[in-house]
């Protein structure tokens, strides 16, 4: 699947996936509004270190990429839901191969008053985590391998994600 | 036949990302890529989602060729 260039929408929020670098200042500019008086954007950076891997030198972001905006979309959705202040979401994931002190993941909220611009925030970089069908494959001075920060796969409903259902008949 | 794709810790241990499988349930299908794929896709499949055209699926869910069946293993976007 080619990956468009990404840039902002006429309405709604800014949601995307890339292979290239993500728009970090665009993305905090397009979320200013007249009414709003706060914006917090979250970079999430390729570090250079992971759990037991010291020495990590690059990720490869695999996706399932027909299928991320969509749960991106999602995640936005629900927090409009509980933040109904909010003036612009954006929600960008990079995929491919990246270094140390590259930009994985943009989140950028704007409100009214900064309180629920964290909080927005939080939320959105949180549930993307836990929604979103990405695999980080670590490259590190050791070897490589996939992640152990994984976690469950699951739908956000609001409520605590269940457990992995079976996937064979009994 | 259906579309199994297969992505992250999945697809390495089965060495492909797509595969055509015969089944008429989820069930059938996954049964039919552990009998290909052997023992360390079965290890990733034990922790992973089944998703049918993106949704959470169950071993009881029908499908039938239009249908695309992934498994989803325990997912690591973001960051730390």
């Amino acid at each position: 699947m080619t990956l468009l260039p990404l840039s902002p929408p006429q309405v709604g929020d800014w949601i995307g996936v890339s292979d290239q670098a993500l728009p970090v200042d665009e993305a905090w500019r397009w979320a200013s509004l007249p009414h709003c008086g706060g914006i917090v954007t979250f970079c999430g950076l390729v570090r250079d270190h992971s759990e037991d891997r010291p020495g990590v030198t690059s990720l490869e972001y695999e996706a399932y990429i027909e299928h991320v905006v969509p749960r991106l979309a999602e995640v936005a959705d629900q927090a409009h839901a509980r933040w109904g202040g909010i003036g612009r979401l954006v929600l960008l994931h990079r995929v491919g191969t990246l270094n140390v002190g590259d930009v994985a993941v943009v989140v950028a909220a704007s409100t009214p008053h900064r309180s629920e611009s964290f909080d927005a925030a939080r939320f959105c970089i949180d549930t993307l985590k836990h929604t979103v069908p990405i695999w980080k494959h670590e490259t590190w001075e050791g070897g490589s391998d996939w992640s152990t920060c994984a976690h469950d796969a699951s739908p956000f409903d609001g409520s605590i994600p269940p457990p992995p259902r079976p996937v064979r008949s009994t | 036949m259906a579309r199994l794709r297969l992505f992250g810790p999945a697809r390495e241990a089965a060495g492909v990302s797509q595969v055509l499988l015969t089944g008429r349930s989820v069930g059938d299908v996954v049964a039919a890529a552990e009998e290909r794929f052997g023992a360390d896709f079965s290890r990733v499949l034990e922790v992973s989602r089944i998703w049918v055209n993106g949704d959470d699926a169950g071993p009881d869910t029908l499908v039938n060729d239009n249908d695309e069946i992934a498994v989803v293993p325990p997912v690591s976007g973001g960051c730390a």
